[in-house]
């Protein structure tokens, strides 16, 4: 295990044995048992400095404070919108939180139901989770297109500091915002061109347990523009 | 067991029917599988962790697990009125418990993961290859698991043991007649499900449940292979 | 997302948008229809059955049979039973319980498009006049709903109904012997009757839309047909219809249908 190389990293089962040996440590989607770690969850196996984890590809959004997360307004109130970003919680977003002053009864023009949006998670307590678009880069959306994909996948599309996210943008010409909930924001000059970008990402996702990805959709993009 | 016992099919009296798993068969699940013992083929999706619905039926202190067994009207030979049945419920509950030990749910309060599993053609054991779809199918969706179950069904034809019963076993009328006993086992060897219909002494049960065991895990290798096939 | 997938304002407007334009996201034509995979046989104890995937929306259809009293305005005629689930399995909207409008829905259009179509001659699945006719039930199962399960619904039926082979008969202690059957198969028509539903969206028509373009679809044609004669026919949703859009719908469903006909003219 200590010598695997990162390109062959293995897939695991729920109840799989990864590493065995008392100098390993049980990271996220693992537990130490009898001095084995198990895997918890199905995914890719990685080893680092001893420290064995699983990473996911599949699964639900588990919202994180600070994350930057793309959401559907599912309801307006007096003194703010409901957004759904696709975790057990709806989520709200008052009207504190917006960076410039809002009438009450200019709510729904600001954003209505249905509208989306990039927001941030700036809390999560008991009663929920509390976004806000006091940041740059945050805002409703106008226009373009929205991708989604299995949140455990974003790594994946945004890639190595962002090897992989920006390699579609300058393929596609297309502005990408990839929300850490699995929605994703494209937008291009032309429909032609989301529809690319649309095509690349979905790509991306579903080849996630694939090594040597960065090749692959190099290739893909040659084979699409002919 | 002595001389060669004949089965209705020729298997030898340990041998499961030929096994074929898949996973990832509905696109719109969170996780899906497909697991077939010879004719007999289960369909699994599951849906979740997300909030459960309706209200009062919410856990605050941990997540639910709620599973949906039915077979399909034309997977039998004498057409079952669609809908849900006594039996089918009571086996929506087994495949519950028989799941429940092995899913680490705990930190989804107040939320479910729906698994449901239908059966398009039956020739027995269908229950045992709902269990068998129903893990991979959780495991694919990405629940946390301590591990993968496996399920299936130890007949006694008369009073002879036999591993894996299809239709024609169920009904073995000679002699002392079927006795079915589907049986569930995690992979590190917990048993997390046992049923029995028929009649049988105690020390022949304690070789079905070793049989079963030893089946468990050709089935376990079965369903790992699916799991790790998948984009393939 | 809101688990039930429903799409935003956002991308709803662009396919409307894109659609004016005669283009839809999957390169795909107003007229044209994802790919059809049909496979007949697959659950060898219903009488016959049928395997359909249109594009990603994937629909199961048994057939089963069984002697019973005819009805008592058709006493020399064969009776059909079509039913139809949305299985919870199949997508996140749909709930287990007791059949809701859509799916009591999708198993009466496919009722009508068989039964008025005249695709099956129930007088010859007559055992004894006025005492003994066959029942041949259709049971129809989501097993992925990605859009369409109206027509592909229909498709799989008549791809089942083809693959039925009838069961033996015990005339005197009369009784079906399930399990087994003769060489015969159901009496059919050669004329296959074809089920095409047309959706309105944003000013423009499509058939075979996926879960997307069916969200944002305000109105919608089924027109069941054989040999270019129409003999079933409804309009769904609430939007309401110029006179010179109908006819559009006409000319559309009649330019399908024949590329429809060529593939299941093959089973």
């Amino acid at each position: 295990m200590a010598e695997q190389n990162k390109n062959e990293r293995k897939i695991v089962i729920p109840g799989e044995v990864i590493a065995e040996g008392d100098d390993f440590l049980p990271g996220e989607g693992t537990e130490k048992k009898q001095g084995k770690i198990v895997a918890n969850k199905f995914g890719l196996a990685e080893e680092y400095n001893k420290l064995v984890k699983v990473i996911s590809l599949s699964g639900v959004y588990e919202p994180r404070r600070g994350n930057v997360v793309i959401g559907k307004v599912e309801n307006v109130t007096f003194n703010g919108w409901v957004i759904d970003i696709d975790a057990a919680e709806n989520a709200f977003l008052p009207l504190t939180e917006v960076p410039r002053f809002v009438k009450k009864d200019e709510i729904e023009e600001v954003m209505n139901i249905g509208d989306m949006a990039v927001v941030k998670i700036w809390n999560i307590n008991k009663r929920g989770i509390d976004l806000s678009l006091k940041s740059r880069g945050l805002g409703k959306i106008e226009d373009g297109m929205i991708v989604r994909i299995n949140p455990n996948k974003v790594p994946r599309v945004i890639g190595k500091e962002g090897s992989m996210v920006n390699l579609i943008k300058n393929e596609t010409g297309c502005n990408i915002t990839v929300g850490q909930n699995g929605l994703i924001w494209i937008k291009g000059d032309k429909i032609e061109s989301e529809l690319l970008a649309k095509r690349a990402i979905l790509f991306v996702a579903e080849k996630s347990f694939v090594s040597g990805l960065t090749e692959k959709i190099e290739k893909w993009f040659e084979g699409e523009k002919k | 067991m002595s001389k060669e016992f004949k089965r209705p099919d020729g298997r030898k009296v340990d041998e499961i029917r030929e096994m074929k798993a898949k996973v990832g068969i509905v696109p719109n699940a969170d996780g899906s599988a497909m697991f077939q013992f010879g004719d007999t083929i289960a369909i699994a999706a599951v849906y979740g962790p997300k909030k459960m619905h309706p209200q009062h039926l919410q856990n605050p202190e941990k997540g639910t697990l709620r599973c949906n067994y039915n077979m399909m009207s034309f997977s039998v030979t004498d057409r079952i009125r669609p809908g849900p049945s006594r039996r089918s419920t009571e086996i929506s509950k087994i495949i519950e418990w028989a799941l429940e030990p092995i899913v680490m749910i705990d930190k989804y309060k107040n939320m479910v993961i729906d698994v449901h599993i239908n059966i398009p053609q039956a020739n027995a054991s269908t229950r045992c290859a709902g269990i068998n779809a129903a893990a991979m199918a959780l495991a694919h969706a990405g629940i946390p698991m301590k591990d993968l179950v496996s399920s299936v069904s130890i007949g006694k034809l008369d009073k002879q043991l036999v591993v894996d019963l299809n239709k024609k076993e169920e009904d073995w009328e000679e002699g002392e007649g079927a006795t079915d006993i589907p049986i569930t086992f995690t992979n590190d060897g917990k048993m997390t499900h046992i049923q029995l219909d028929g009649k049988i002494n105690t020390k022949q049960l304690n070789e079905a449940v070793e049989l079963a065991r030893k089946a468990c895990k050709e089935i376990y290798e079965v369903q790992k292979k699916a799991l790790k096939e998948i984009g393939e | 997302m809101d688990k039930e997938l429903t799409i935003s304002n956002l991308t709803g407007n662009k396919i409307k948008k894109y659609l004016a334009e005669g283009k839809r996201f999957d390169n795909r034509k107003p007229d044209e229809f994802r790919e059809i995979v049909i496979e007949t046989g697959i659950s060898k104890n219903a009488e016959g059955s049928a395997k359909v995937k249109v594009g990603k929306t994937e629909v199961w259809v048994g057939i089963k049979m069984n002697v019973a009293e005819p009805y008592p305005d058709s006493l020399d005629k064969g009776n059909l039973m079509v039913t139809a689930e949305l299985l919870p399995l199949s997508s996140p909207r749909f709930e287990s319980g007791p059949p809701r409008f859509p799916a009591i829905e999708l198993g009466r259009l496919t009722d009508r498009a068989i039964r008025e179509s005249k695709f099956i001659d129930f007088k010859k699945l007559c055992i004894k006049e006025g005492e003994k006719v066959w029942t041949v039930f259709i049971d129809i199962y989501s097993i992925n709903d990605d859009g369409n399960l109206l027509d592909a619904a229909v498709l799989g039926t008549i791809a089942a109904l083809k693959d039925a082979k009838i069961p033996k008969y015990d005339k005197k202690e009369e009784k079906v012997l399930f399990g087994e059957w003769t060489k015969d198969k159901l009496p059919l028509s050669k004329e296959i009757p074809i089920s095409i539903t047309a959706y309105k969206v944003g000013d423009k028509f499509i058939v075979d839309p996926t879960r997307d373009e069916e969200d944002i679809s305000e109105t919608r044609v089924t027109v069941g047909s054989s040999n270019g004669v129409i003999s079933s026919m409804q309009k769904g949703e609430s939007q309401e219809l110029e006179v010179a859009e109908f006819k559009e719908i006409l000319e559309l469903i009649t330019k399908v249908e024949r590329n429809i006909f060529k593939k299941l003219e093959k089973l």
